[in-house]
């Protein structure tokens, strides 16, 4: 129980932060800023790193493995594609 | 690598993700936040891979070399008319892994996570719930994009009905993992379940909502992630998800405001025509004028402002770079051009800034809905390429309208309204546009593209 309100602290707080640090944000930001933090909802990679690495059952295992997949396009396709938009509205400065 | 050692990484991570996420909110640290939230990325894999429990790469390291190559190739040979869809379909797969990772964590819980069991079974459900919705509903709203489905049915009672019976039976599921944990069958049922909830909610919803929808499975994701940090216990999941959680609920918010529609009347409500709403023969019947390019290049001849007001219609035209083409010359010939942008003039929110950007349109000729719409009575031309409906003055004037209260492009009070269109079909809201009846306002029958050049040409002509 202990561990869960602590869980649920930082849960509550970062949803805060979230919405602090996310205010006016300019139109032209606005799809960059969903596919950048697109991106980093493919944080999800870490589990499924351990899970295709722990070896607890071989159904985990290959569930976990797809789940690397799945997180990985998210992650490096995310970064890459927000990238590219941005440089996009910084070659005409 | 010890166990607070790489929580101290993670903790690394997060305070990259919050930077990175502040950075992308402002012009010129855009580039730099997204390199930043990368970094932090690379930082809990790396951390990740140096963990005890890991004692096997093989899998690891496939998936990872498949996935990054997938991501890769689709990051840099998508078109950016396909934006949304793509990233629809990257929330769809954040979303899906972390249902996945849920799943693992039930199968093999004493490997995984030492959590308590209430909250690791609560967590599997939420994640499962959430996650597998995320995923198919993405994939509906891919689909519906890219065009490749069409069905749409109405929202009506009786959906809402096999909706709620749904959701009633993923809460009973869930109920059933925290109870009996052993059943691994009511954890895939539950996914099952959620799985048809995501295509239900998504397929009734149209084409211009788009925006909306996006937004809100962007915050499903990343609340997917937060909730697999409570099933794992892990801190860097719970933070990076709930920010993307709230950054998605915001970019929801703001996309409902622009269209003064609630989210439960974009989810669940119907747009179109009441019966008090006037017929196209009331609004249209004999008033609206047309003109060909050339006579509309000769208007141009004088102008000194002119307003450009792109809607999807023109990037479905892919008429950007020959509007852009119009516009040089324009500038060449001695008149000011703007762009007028309608929050929701895309298919998710920024596309048409975007889209614009690509064809090389100069960042500070773009302007937001409040920062033009005092412009358009200076203006000698506003030129309305594929939009309609956020152009409508009855949203302004007509209290009956179905769209009353929608914040709109005042292009009725330019000089001289000139509006690029195939033919006079309504919009996504299905109603008539007074706008094109009105006194000042000039069709200019055809697809987007072709007008364009054709007005190029007759410019220079001239």
């Amino acid at each position: 129980m202990e561990a869960f309100i602590i869980y649920i602290t930082v849960f509550v707080l970062a949803i805060f932060v979230g919405f602090e640090v996310i205010t006016k944000v300019p139109p032209t930001l606005h799809t960059p800023l969903m596919s950048g933090a697109n991106a980093i909802s493919g944080i999800t990679v870490v589990g499924a790193i351990v899970a295709a690495g722990s070896k607890e059952s071989t159904i985990a295992a290959i569930l976990g493995c797809l789940a690397v997949i799945m997180a990985t396009i998210n992650v490096v396709g995310g970064f890459l594609v927000t990238n590219r938009m941005l440089l996009m509205f910084k070659k005409k400065k | 690598m010890r166990i607070s050692l790489i929580n101290i990484v993670y903790l690394i991570a997060s305070v990259c993700f919050i930077l990175g996420l502040k950075g992308l909110a402002s012009p010129r640290t855009a580039p730099r936040g997204n390199m930043l939230g990368a970094f932090g990325m690379l930082l809990a894999v790396v951390a990740t891979l140096l963990d005890q429990q890991i004692v096997s790469f093989h899998l690891i390291i496939l998936g990872l070399v498949v996935g990054g190559a997938v991501g890769t190739y689709l990051a840099l040979t998508v078109q950016m008319t396909a934006m949304p869809q793509m990233v629809a379909a990257f929330n769809g797969f954040g979303g899906g892994a972390s249902a996945l990772v849920a799943a693992t964590a039930l199968l093999a819980p004493g490997g995984l996570t030492n959590v308590p069991p209430t909250q690791l079974y609560v967590a599997t459900a939420a994640s499962g719930l959430i996650g597998a919705a995320t995923f198919t509903g993405s994939m509906v709203a891919w689909a519906k994009l890219q065009g490749v489905l069409h069905w749409q049915p109405s929202s009506d009672v009786m959906q809402k009905t096999i909706n709620g019976a749904l959701f009633l039976a993923a809460l009973a599921l869930g109920a059933m993992i925290v109870t009996r944990p052993s059943a691994f069958w009511a954890f895939w049922a539950l996914v099952g379940v959620a799985s048809v909830l995501g295509v239900m909610l998504t397929v009734p919803i149209g084409g211009a909502d788009m925006p909306v929808v996006i937004a809100l499975l962007n915050s499903y994701s990343g609340l997917a992630a937060a909730a697999t940090g409570f099933v794992l216990g892990n801190n860097v999941l719970i933070i990076a998800g709930s920010l993307v959680g709230a950054s998605g609920l915001i970019l929801t918010s703001i996309m409902c405001k622009a269209m003064n529609r609630s989210l439960t009347n974009v989810l669940f409500g119907t747009l179109g025509p009441t019966a008090e709403t006037a017929t196209a023969d009331e609004v249209y019947g004999g008033k609206v004028k047309s003109a060909s390019a050339e006579e509309a290049a000769m208007i141009f001849e004088t102008a000194r402002l002119v307003i450009i007001v792109p809607g999807y219609g023109m990037a479905v035209a892919q008429a950007q770079h020959s509007v852009r083409d119009l516009a040089n010359l324009l500038q060449e010939r001695g008149a000011e051009v703007r762009y007028a942008i309608h929050p929701v003039a895309g298919r998710m929110p920024g596309h048409m800034n975007v889209l614009l950007a690509e064809a090389d349109v100069p960042y500070e000729q773009l302007f937001a809905l409040e920062d033009i719409n005092d412009s358009f009575p200076e203006a000698d031309i506003a030129l309305v390429i594929g939009a309609n409906d956020v152009v409508n003055p009855s949203a302004r004037e007509d209290t009956t309208s179905p769209i009353y209260g929608m914040p709109i492009l005042d292009v009725d009070k330019a000089q001289t309204a000139m509006i690029i269109k195939r033919s006079l079909s309504p919009g996504f809201a299905g109603i008539p546009n007074p706008l094109f009846a009105a006194p000042n306002a000039l069709m200019l029958y055809g697809d987007g593209k072709e007008m364009v050049r054709e007005l190029i040409a007759a410019l220079r002509e001239q």
